[in-house]
């Protein structure tokens, strides 16, 4: 397997490229992932809801000049939508449109090329390193489904038993995210390098701010990213994310905003505080998440 | 390349020792580092090219943990691990970016040793062994039989009033409990001849024996799993005489299926779901006692709560779980917040039950604060004083 080389060769350099498309990683973020490129391991992303899991995966596409394949995990999602499944309604249609006698010989062909439907792994593992594949909140689907995931990230090959065996001829670049609403197995684990996204700093919550929303001003960003930071110690059943801090940014820079005020945060608040609860706990103490701005 | 002289017999100079030896310090830690992951550590370093402290700590921290709740301990045997290193000179040997790509996907990046796994294992192995001869010995199977009319009384007879002898007898008998788990179904389908969807693959296939005519139609239907299960249990002060019986039933509970967590409480929570783990449930015991700092303290049954809501919440483990919680209400903090976090639980179990072993008590009656405030959130309420009331409560768990 001859890999294409990667356009950086340094840590930093790989930090800069995604700052250039507008992903602000921290340190141990770009590491994680240039270990990932390099040693060829898929990347396993962990972290709260909001914090940029999955724009890793979207970044990387861009960067990297790749397709997204993204398989979205939920709950029963099994290898029928997963990997491939056979196109029933046409097969049906095609076996009324022959004859019996024809039938006998031409049964091998309902299950070539033109009735199979490519799911998400199959085009991932026929792209090879033309693409990045994002398996998005594996913690959805239920163990039997890691289990047939881990073999497919193991091997990057599949037998389809009409059709027979396809491997990839390169692997793509994998990320998967969780969001640990349960545990995964340690043999995914295992598999994948591993990395916790944390909620960014304050410094860098802004730069990300300004990066995502440019319409933003400075002075703006300042105080709602201040804000959240204050929300995220409350105790909230559901804390804001980074997504939530950009939405709300975005949505008072809409409303001709250049700094936070209470009255400003009572209007705005469903852009951050997603919970009943939660709301009224927020509503109650809004002069302390707001502050003096400074 | 490297001196493969010097890389040899895993002693000595050269990287692989320290960066090895880092690997089995976390596992002597307690965290799951098997040899695969140190073997990718290594690789690792390799490419990053052991340029500074932040590549060393990105490198172990991506290659060797893959837990969140074990960040905690790598910070720590890190920083040991890095100022027990006399300089970074010891790494810094010839572990190099490769300037080319290595030929073929085998190679190993930086000019690593091409028994680079053989080295990795040997002092690996080494270690296990050494470890296994400190394994305790479990203590002997107590395996001793009562008379049925002893057992019976035993059954009724409450935990505070159990003589040592006794005592044992009934803790066997718990750990032999059988729970009851409810099962609910699940999105996932499977083929089943009466099944309320419609199986287009099925059907199609069986259509091709009469030509292609979907004569004999297929179905599937959806299947059922276990419930979670999650156990909290009171171990302050109050509820001493009780907890022991408590936490053997925690172990027999293990039993009824991956999807158990048993958690303990008195001034704040502990996660004991992996002690309890152990095949012996003694050796179990003994650890829990360890793991647990505030044993037979006061109450904080609302801040307990709390911490297990916002830390499991997420997870599947409550969402849908029968959750048993075993405590006499007496709280010593705020009523208040017990309501609140009771309100949310039950909002994400599918069933709460309190086990209050005060409730044995004919003239009980739930005065005490705490449990007032918690019972309008409860599903069921049982007692939990003897054997036959966890009995009891091991059959009723599904209702």
């Amino acid at each position: 397997m001859s890999r294409r080389p990667l356009p950086f060769t340094s840590v930093d350099e790989l930090q800069r490229a995604l700052e250039d498309h507008t992903y602000l990683a921290d340190r141990g973020l770009a590491t994680a992932i240039y270990l990932s490129l390099s040693l060829g391991k898929p990347l396993l992303l962990e972290g709260e809801a909001g914090v940029g899991k999955t724009e890793v995966a979207k970044t990387l596409s861009h960067l990297l000049g790749r397709d997204l394949i993204r398989l979205q995990c939920y709950e029963g999602i099994d290898a029928s939508q997963a990997l491939y499944e056979w196109n029933y309604s046409r097969q049906l249609i095609a076996v009324r449109a022959m004859d019996a006698a024809d039938a006998a010989t031409h049964v091998e062909d309902l299950f070539g090329e033109d009735f199979l439907v490519e799911r998400p792994l199959l085009a991932a593992i026929r792209a090879g390193e033309r693409a990045v594949l994002l398996v998005d909140e594996l913690d959805r689907a239920d163990d039997e489904f890691e289990a047939f995931l881990l073999e497919i990230l193991s091997e990057f090959a599949v037998t389809v038993p009409e059709v027979g065996r396809v491997a990839a001829a390169s692997t793509p670049a994998v990320v998967v995210t969780s969001n640990r609403t349960r545990e995964l197995h340690d043999a995914l684990k295992r598999r994948c390098l591993y990395h916790w996204i944390d909620h960014p700093g304050l410094d860098r919550e802004v730069a990300i701010v300004r990066a995502r929303a440019p319409h933003v001003s400075e002075s703006l960003a300042r105080d709602v990213a201040q804000a959240v930071s204050r929300l995220r110690e409350l105790d909230l059943a559901k804390l804001p994310g980074v997504a939530e801090t950009i939405d709300w940014a975005n949505a008072l820079a809409f409303l001709g905003a250049d700094g936070l005020t209470e009255s400003l945060a009572v209007d705005t608040l469903g852009a951050v505080v997603k919970d009943h609860e939660d709301q009224e706990l927020v509503a109650s103490r809004l002069g302390e998440v707001v502050g003096d701005g400074g | 390349m490297v001196d493969r002289a010097a890389m040899g017999g895993g002693g000595g100079q050269g990287p692989l020792p320290p960066l090895i030896a880092f690997g089995r310090d976390l596992r002597a830690r307690g965290l799951p580092v098997g040899t695969g992951r140190i073997l990718t550590f290594v690789r690792a370093v390799a490419v990053l090219g052991l340029t500074d402290r932040d590549s060393l700590y990105w490198a172990g921290r991506t290659t060797m943990i893959a837990r969140h709740d074990d960040l905690g301990p790598y910070e720590e045997a890190f920083d040991d691990w890095y100022r027990s290193l006399r300089t970074t000179d010891d790494l810094q040997v010839e572990l190099n970016l490769p300037t080319a790509e290595p030929e073929g996907a085998q190679a190993e990046p930086g000019g690593l040793p091409q028994d680079l796994e053989a080295q990795v294992a040997g002092p690996a192995s080494e270690w296990r062994a050494a470890s296994e001869d400190d394994e305790v010995e479990p203590g002997d199977e107590s395996s001793i039989r009562i008379v049925a009319s002893a057992a019976e009384v035993l059954r009724s007879k409450s935990f505070n009033e159990l003589t040592e002898e006794e005592r044992a007898h009934v803790m066997a008998l718990i750990r032999t409990l059988r729970l009851r788990v409810p099962v609910e179904r699940t999105r996932r389908t499977r083929p089943a001849s009466k099944g309320d969807r419609f199986d287009l693959r099925r059907t199609l296939r069986r259509s091709l024996r009469t030509q292609g005519e979907p004569f004999d139609r297929a179905w599937r239907a959806r299947t059922a799993r276990r419930r979670p299960l999650v156990l909290i249990l009171d171990i302050s002060g109050s509820m001493a005489p009780y907890s022991r019986a408590l936490m053997q039933f925690a172990y027999a509970a293990m039993a009824a299926g991956r999807r158990v967590e048993t958690f303990v409480f008195g001034t704040r929570l502990t996660r004991v779901t992996r002690t309890l783990r152990t095949k012996d449930p003694d050796r179990a015991m003994h650890d829990i006692g360890r793991q647990v700092q505030d044993w037979e303290g006061g109450t904080r049954i609302g801040e307990s709560l709390r911490a297990l809501l916002e830390q499991w919440s997420q997870r599947a483990a409550l969402r849908g779980a029968v959750v048993v919680l075993c405590s006499d209400g007496l709280e010593r903090g705020d009523p208040e917040l017990l309501k609140a976090q009771m309100f949310r639980l039950r909002r994400l179990a599918h069933r709460v039950i309190w086990v209050n072993p005060l409730k044995g008590s004919p003239r009980y009656e739930p005065l005490a604060r705490g449990m007032a405030a918690a019972l309008p959130s409860v599903d069921v309420f049982l007692s939990g004083h003897n054997l036959e009331s966890l009995e009891h409560l091991a059959t009723t768990l599904g209702g």
